[in-house]
């Protein structure tokens, strides 16, 4: 009831025309020259000092790119992207070491963080209700990771990718690319060459994580990709649950953002992902947006294993991304929701991929398509069951809105069954918010906006609630916002 | 509190009141009765600031203001309530938070405190009791899956909460059996206050023996044809509306 309040009172306070997180943080960056080529993968290999095996592996991706092509069957329209005409690594030009603490880090960028209502100081934190720990990565590099002592109490490893190479070689090479091979797409290949930073996760067996993880990505500089890597490894009867937010600056070229997750769960483990991706949508007229081309993916290795991805997508001018799950284990969980709201000239064509293997394998897919002004809204999805996957079961339920009558909602189910013991099932429901409604809301007492902002919140409130607490407010506040001017 | 004068109304080109004058002082329960496609319905739209209702002349004045320039939510927030005829549902937001947001709404346009949780709670428990409305109900969403009935006894509920000066019950009757009504009837009844003015608006006179009129009108043709005491009512329910319908023609 609260968070509905919080939401009107955000919609009357935000200012049409301003991308809250649509600033520039004036800092002082270090780049790699322009374009890509063998000698920028080795640049930013070398950036992280990185280990031979790390430089090899990242060659290879590269020389395995050049023979690749973009994908072109989703639902989306952009001009060719010139790969060459981007920077691939920017960093800030603090000391040329992480910083050990906070009063190490550059003024600037916690004032950044400030800004974007992202709490780091601990002792604020541990005074407040929020009990998150916090990986930054900023541009092309994590800046600093809060609460690691507590965490390495606990046994849990939570610290930046780049970090991990250097202190944890033989987990990240036991695992990473064995979700999301280097040769799985174009974009994934892509990433592998160039990655830079972003988090990685390690639970040991048997531990709960004492509190909930989280990354914030942030572009800043201009014409620059980012391409963070995320590597959650949950062992047997492991719990964590883990939180990314994005965003980024009003810019009016578009950026690339090409990000590659990937989650093992072993017996009886449990990740629970959730994202509130805002990049910037670009403005209304469609100008400047980041274009988001991700691949998430999560193993359910284990048996009883179970992943649970929920996205809150109301950012970037280009969405393409599917987290998936391979569930390989017995009786392991898939479970996927999401929002995904389309304003002006946004395009989005997500989903997710089931991809059943083992015996008693369930999956639920939950999808909220919202697309409004002259937007294109697509979910794409795949349940598949394999020959081996006695007894496994699926529940689809795709809904869209459609706000105004200039957008489109694209609903894109394939299904593949190789196991007559299977059990799959698909409903999907298109809809128009309509004017009666908004009459009716307003008869009460609601303005347009409030109204919209209700009667969306309410289309959306079987995905909301699976967001952890703290972050349903902030996303029921950014399904509003997104929608601001949509009507009318 | 109400005066309509001279009231002319368009909906997508076509003129559906056309010339209708009504004054309604405060205290006062107004019957308009009417054959269907007379302008009932269109007049609680115009009155509620509907989109594509224009009024191409006449004036609408509520407490001394000129309404017709007012948004639908302004006009909520100085009093004016809508019983819709077919409430709306709203799938997800449960009738608890869709009452108290929009409470919170009017009570900050009028410049109001806004209620805490508690004494809200309260208080919507207090009224729903009176219409036999559950609690189960009040945590489901607003009028999603609600019977006929159900539905109508929500209207009456966010009645009695927001408390308006002038209350506009759009055939709240209609798709109501006996008992359901009887309900429906007591919850208006004990609205009825010196200060506060009702429309009612029926298609058929039984509703008016629960709820007993100070005055009946008759809408015919987008005017008022005829206006009387509540034995109009009763009249009408022996003659029909026949006589209305066929005078209001002739030039």
């Amino acid at each position: 009831m609260a968070a509905s309040q919080d939401t009107i009172d955000e919609v009357r306070s935000f200012d049409l025309e301003n991308y809250k997180y649509g600033f520039v943080t004036d800092i002082e960056s270090e780049k790699a020259p322009k374009g890509l080529n063998e000698d920028i993968v080795r640049f930013i290999s070398d950036k992280k000092n990185e280990p031979q095996w790390m430089l090899d592996w990242r060659l290879k991706a590269f020389e395995r790119w050049h023979e690749m092509v973009e994908p072109k069957w989703a639902k989306v329209h952009y001009p060719a992207i010139d790969f060459q005409d981007a920077y691939y690594y920017a960093a800030p030009k603090t000391d040329e070491d992480r910083p050990d603490s906070l009063d190490e880090v550059d003024p600037e960028l916690l004032k950044t963080y400030e800004k974007l209502g992202i709490p780091l100081k601990e002792q604020e934190l541990l005074a407040g209700v929020k009990n998150i720990a916090v990986d930054v990565v900023f541009d092309s590099v994590s800046v600093i990771t809060t609460f690691k002592e507590t965490l390495a109490e606990s046994g849990v490893i939570f610290c930046p990718m780049s970090e991990a190479v250097q202190k944890y070689p033989e987990l990240v090479q036991k695992y990473l690319g064995s979700v999301v091979p280097v040769t799985d797409n174009f974009y994934a290949t892509l990433n592998s060459a160039v990655f830079s930073d972003g988090s990685f996760v390690y639970l040991p067996e048997g531990v709960r994580c004492p509190m909930e993880l989280s990354t914030y990505f942030r572009i800043n500089e201009a014409e620059t990709g980012q391409f963070e890597r995320t590597l959650i490894i949950a062992d047997k009867g492991s719990y964590v649950s883990y939180l990314e937010g994005c965003t980024a600056p009003m810019r009016d070229e578009n950026q690339l953002h090409a990000a590659v997750v990937e989650l093992i769960v072993m017996d009886d483990a449990e990740i629970k992902y959730s994202t509130v991706q805002n990049w910037y949508p670009g403005d209304v007229n469609g100008k400047g947006g980041i274009y988001n081309f991700v691949t998430k993916r999560g193993d359910c290795r284990g048996r009883n294993s179970k992943i649970s991805w929920t996205q809150v997508e109301t950012g970037s001018a280009i969405t393409w991304k599917y987290p998936s799950c391979i569930l390989r284990g017995e009786n392991s969980v898939g479970e996927f929701y999401s929002i995904a709201i389309t304003n002006n000239y946004q395009q989005a064509d997500t989903g997710t991929k089931m991809i059943h293997l083992g015996k008693n394998t369930r999956s639920r897919i939950v999808s909220k398509g919202i697309s409004a002004g002259h937007a294109q809204n697509t979910y794409r999805g795949l349940v598949t069951m394999h020959p081996k996957a006695e007894n496994a079961r699926n529940h689809t339920q795709c809904d869209s809105l459609l706000i105004g009558d200039k957008c489109g909602a694209h609903t894109v189910p394939y299904i593949e069954s190789r196991n007559p013991s299977a059990i799959i099932e698909h409903e999907a429901t298109t809809s128009k918010l309509s004017e009666e409604q908004l009459f009716y809301c307003r008869q009460r007492g609601l303005s347009q906006e409030e109204a919209i902002a209700l009667l969306v919140n309410g289309f959306c409130r079987d995905v909301l609630q699976k967001l952890p607490m703290e972050f349903a407010v902030e996303a029921q506040k950014l399904v509003s916002i997104s929608l601001e001017g949509s009507v009318g | 509190m109400l005066e309509i004068k001279d009231l002319h109304v368009e909906v997508d080109g076509k003129e559906i009141l056309k010339g209708l004058s009504l004054s309604v002082k405060p205290g006062e329960v107004h019957a308009i009765m009417g054959p269907n496609g007379s302008g009932k319905s269109t007049l609680s739209y115009v009155l509620a600031g509907r989109e594509g209702y224009d009024i191409t002349s006449g004036s609408v004045i509520f407490e001394g203001h000129d309404m017709t320039q007012l948004k639908p939510e302004e006009r909520a927030a100085k009093g004016v309530f809508l019983a819709f005829q077919y409430p709306l549902e709203i799938p997800g937001v449960t009738t608890m938070t869709f009452l108290r947001t929009a409470l919170n709404a009017q009570q900050k346009a009028r410049g109001e405190s806004e209620l805490d949780a508690p004494s809200f709670l309260r208080l919507i428990r207090e009224k729903a009791r009176l219409l036999n409305i559950s609690d189960d109900m009040l945590k489901r969403s607003l009028n999603t899956g609600f019977s006929g009935g159900e539905k109508k006894r929500n209207e009456i509920l966010q009645m009695m909460l927001f408390e308006p000066k002038l209350a506009i019950l759009d055939e709240t009757d209609s798709g109501l059996d006996i008992d359901a009504m009887k309900i429906v009837a007591e919850g208006v009844n004990a609205l009825r206050t010196p200060q506060r003015a009702m429309l009612v608006i029926t298609h058929y006179q039984r509703l008016l023996d629960y709820i007993v009129p100070d005055v009946v009108h008759v809408l015919a043709n987008g005017r008022i044809a005829k206006s009387g005491d509540k034995n109009l009512a009763l009249e009408l329910e022996r003659t029909g509306y026949d006589a209305f319908v066929s005078d209001a023609v002739l030039p």
